[in-house]
């Protein structure tokens, strides 16, 4: 008999409604982290529930932060229940699952063939090997494959600032960020990539779906079936979205829980729960241990050559100026996911994914772009929303600093003095000296008689800057008339992050 | 081969239509008279299409910003300076005494009140005007029963951020007013018709309005010595503003010359001494507990002056904005009233 698909309180169903929560969950809160709708949130709810990105912090940094102990929400449930969560909670699978739905249309026959197994799925578990690998000789790059980072990246810096392009209703004002269409290019990609092959990212890449397979392996609720009851028709292949082989022994780590199965089996002999009498035996994981030894020692070299490359974990970089709270460079490598929560909540658009900016290392690490932002003198938003303290949350106080205690320096601003319009063309201006948020201003000017180029002499106020004062917010350069190449530009030198970056002696 | 291709039928060529259409002549002639009128039709789309500039643009609209000044009448003084703790009454006693806000606004108007909302600064550090005295402003007007009251500057700091720190949103929302945060779309270019600025993009909350209400504060400026209610006009405009300050005292006249506010109330309750416009200190702030109203901007401005112990006399934007009529800078050569509630 075939069990009842369109019952309320089906598994199928209700998988169905919790993937919709959550979705809508997860999209609810990115639009949240913004001044307005912040308010006391958990906008990085989603990426602090991440096994994965508590894993890899945990053997970047040694230590849990905070909330990333959240992840055992996760964990501990895997361990009983399987891979639920990239069915019923991951916002990637879920969106996957939709684009197969909508992209991949097969006749049934089809669907036995692209629902089974095939070896290629493996790779994830390479991917993750290697992550790993990188994560416990300290360098942490699960970013770029992280779902809920990948996910929260495209939407962040691709999808919402075109949604708002066209509509108009998100932000006041348009968001660009650099290289934002490539990062959309990448996440559209792989949604196609369901009309070749089902659920592609999540049978094949996701590092997180693998090391949630792993753990599923132990758990005692899964998909069983009864071999007295299945007439061996394959029917149940029809909807599986992990490649799981329901049909045959099951392969525990590779189901997503989507529980599509039992509904599809005309003979009821699959259900999802604890072993009967006469269920079939189950497949371990399917990862060849010599090829995870491989990819181990190679990931052994993947490290010195990303350690060796000119980067911002190593080299003291002008245009890398990370965002207030941020932690000394090479530690902030460890913590930083990529996932551009910072870049979302930043009311000035100045935090931008760098590309090769700051190295290899740190493709779509958060850097300010003075040219397209400066840092709010009294804002510390970023810090508030990064699930991994890569950026510490502070207060106000903290960052604009009291009289006993420096305010944070984000790096030091530098006049051009050939391109300055006082400085080298006996033109007023001294715009950087009204915005400079500090008090006194690091910015001070001195009243001079100027000889114009006909004999006649103007009093001019020649701009000059304190470098002990300013704190590298860069509103001079995003504020300077001279548009292009603004006339006072920010540099990395200075940063109170670093003992090393450092230009004047002081105590 | 294709899972929906036709199976082999034994032709090297398989063709989709069995049967080959034979042309006649009538239909060959038809075939040429089409082929002739659409390359006509096509021609003269293109011809009557053709221009010297190589993307289309549309006609820009140039605005004019309309004079928003009411004359009360000669009895009634032109400014009014009021001392006191209580911004609504102090506020409230300045319009009575200017002639009653019932000479200002009328009802039906459309008031647009224009404080300073530069910075996202707290409203102790006087970066912005006083919250309460927007608030006092707009429950002063309420009685004139206007048809709306709107709030509105360009900030230059997030504005978000400084229409929320400066607790000036809620205290308008509060007060019965709305918000106008404009966005990019928000501009108009209107010709300001100055020496130095002509066009501009200027907020399209100016010409959505009746009467206009300039809010400012007094603060220090280092180019300009003080920004007061003429300098508070440059937060109408969009656009590459800053570099208004390469002829300052230019700009501020010609800007003061293009806004003609109905009413000026100028917040001197907290002034920013030095380090303004956007101070950060709470020791650059000093408490003077003033409210100075009026319908001349250039006395008022030359009162507010006073009080940053600045010569009016000797600054050029107030020479410039009295050599144009625009006010009087010897404020104590005309009809004012000072008092305090």
């Amino acid at each position: 008999m075939k069990a009842d698909l369109n019952g309320p309180f089906s598994l199928k169903t209700i998988r169905r409604v919790w993937s919709v929560f959550f979705v809508a969950m997860f999209l609810f809160l990115l639009w949240t982290a913004d001044f307005r709708h912040l308010k006391g949130y958990e906008a990085s709810l989603f990426l602090k529930i991440d096994p994965l990105v508590y894993l890899s912090g945990l053997l970047t940094g040694w230590t849990v932060y905070k909330g990333l102990a959240l992840a055992l929400l996760i964990v501990i449930p895997t361990l009983f229940l399987g891979r639920f969560f990239c069915s019923w909670i991951c916002p990637y699978g879920i969106l996957h699952h939709w684009a197969g739905k909508i992209l991949l249309k097969r006749s049934a026959a089809e669907y036995h063939e692209e629902n089974a197994y095939r070896p290629i799925y493996r790779i994830k578990y390479y991917i993750l090997t290697a992550l790993i690998v990188l994560s416990a000789f300290g360098a942490s790059q699960i970013g770029l494959f992280d779902p809920i980072a990948t996910v929260s990246r495209a939407l962040i810096i691709s999808l919402f600032p075109a949604f708002d392009q066209l509509a108009g209703v998100i932000y006041r004002k348009q968001p660009v960020y650099l290289g934002g269409a490539l990062i959309g290019f990448l996440f559209i990609g792989f949604i196609l990539a369901n009309r070749y092959v089902n659920r592609f990212w999540c049978r094949t890449l996701c590092p997180l779906g693998a090391l949630l397979g792993i753990i599923s392996s132990v758990s005692i609720m899964r998909i069983r079936r009864d071999v007295d009851k299945c007439n061996d028709c394959f029917k149940c292949l029809k909807g599986c979205q992990g490649a799981c082989d329901p049909h045959t022994e099951l392969r525990a780590s590779e189901c997503l829980a989507c529980m599509n199965c039992i509904y599809d089996c005309p003979e009821a002999a699959l259900a999802y729960g604890l072993p009967g009498p006469r269920s079939s035996a189950h497949k371990p994981v399917d990862a060849n241990r010599r090829r995870i030894i491989e990819t181990a020692l190679a990931s052994l070299v993947l490290y010195p050559m990303l350690k060796s490359s000119l980067g911002s974990g190593n080299t003291a970089l002008a245009e890398v100026i990370r965002p207030p709270g941020s932690l000394p460079e090479p530690d902030f490598l460890r913590r930083c996911i990529k996932c551009s929560m910072c870049m979302k909540v930043c009311p000035t658009n100045v935090l931008q994914p760098a590309l090769l900016e700051a190295g290899v290392e740190g493709l779509w690490t958060p850097i300010l772009v003075n040219k397209i932002g400066y840092c709010e003198h009294h804002c510390t938003l970023c810090g508030h929303v990064c699930p991994t303290g890569a950026i510490m949350p502070m207060t106000v106080k903290d960052k604009v600093g009291t009289p006993e205690k420096k305010a944070v320096k984000l790096g030091t601003a530098f006049y051009d003095r050939g391109r300055c319009l006082p400085w080298a063309m006996n033109v007023e201006c001294i715009v950087c000296e009204e915005v400079c948020p500090t008090s006194p201003k690091a910015i001070w000017f001195e009243t001079k008689e100027i000889k114009n180029r006909d004999g006649s002499v103007k009093k001019l106020k020649i701009p000059y800057l304190d470098p002990k004062l300013c704190i590298g917010c860069g509103i001079c350069e995003n504020k300077c008339p001279v548009r292009d190449t603004a006339a006072i530009r920010v540099t990395s030198v200075g940063e109170t992050r670093s003992t090393t970056n450092r230009m004047i002696l002081e105590k | 081969m294709c899972k929906s291709d036709p199976p082999f039928n034994g032709e090297l060529m398989p063709s989709k239509s069995k049967n080959v259409e034979l042309y006649d002549r009538r239909k060959f002639l038809n075939r040429v008279a089409y082929a002739c009128a659409g390359a006509l039709g096509v021609s003269a789309i293109t011809y009557m299409a053709r221009s010297g500039e190589p993307v289309y643009r549309r006609p820009e609209k140039i605005l004019t910003i309309p004079k928003f000044s009411v004359d009360a009448g000669a009895v009634y003084p032109r400014m009014a300076i009021v001392h006191g703790k209580d911004a609504d009454r102090m506020v409230k006693a300045a319009l009575e005494k200017l002639g009653g806000v019932e000479k200002f606004i009328k009802p039906g108007d459309r008031v647009l009140i224009k404080p300073n909302v530069a910075w996202d600064r707290a409203p102790e550090q006087a970066a912005n005007t006083n919250p309460h005295v927007v608030a006092a402003i707009i429950k002063a007007i309420m009685p004139a029963r206007p048809a709306s009251v709107t709030v509105t500057d360009v900030s230059l700091n997030d504005p978000y951020r400084c229409f929320a720190r400066s607790g000036i949103e809620s205290a308008a929302k509060h007060a019965g007013a709305m918000v106008f945060i404009p966005g990019d779309g928000d501009f108009r270019t209107a010709d300001l018709k100055g020496e130095l600025l002509t066009q501009w993009p200027v907020t399209r909350a100016v010409f959505e309005a009746d009467k206009i209400i300039n809010a400012p504060v007094v603060k220090h400026h280092s180019l300009s010595g003080a920004t007061l209610s003429q300098k508070n006009w440059y937060g109408m405009l969009g656009g590459r503003r800053n570099q208004l300050h390469q002829d300052i005292h230019t700009s501020i006249a010609d800007l003061a010359q293009a806004f003609r506010p109905t009413l000026t109330v100028m917040d001197a309750t907290r002034v920013l001494m030095r380090n303004g416009p956007n101070g950060g200190s709470l020791s650059d702030v000093s408490v003077f507990d003033t409210i100075i109203a009026g319908t001349d901007e250039v006395a008022i401005d030359a009162y507010s002056m006073g009080l940053l112990g600045l010569d009016p006399a000797g600054q050029t934007f107030m020479q410039m904005a009295e050599k144009r009529g625009l006010g009087v800078t010897r404020w104590k050569d005309i009809h004012h009233a000072e008092f305090t509630v």
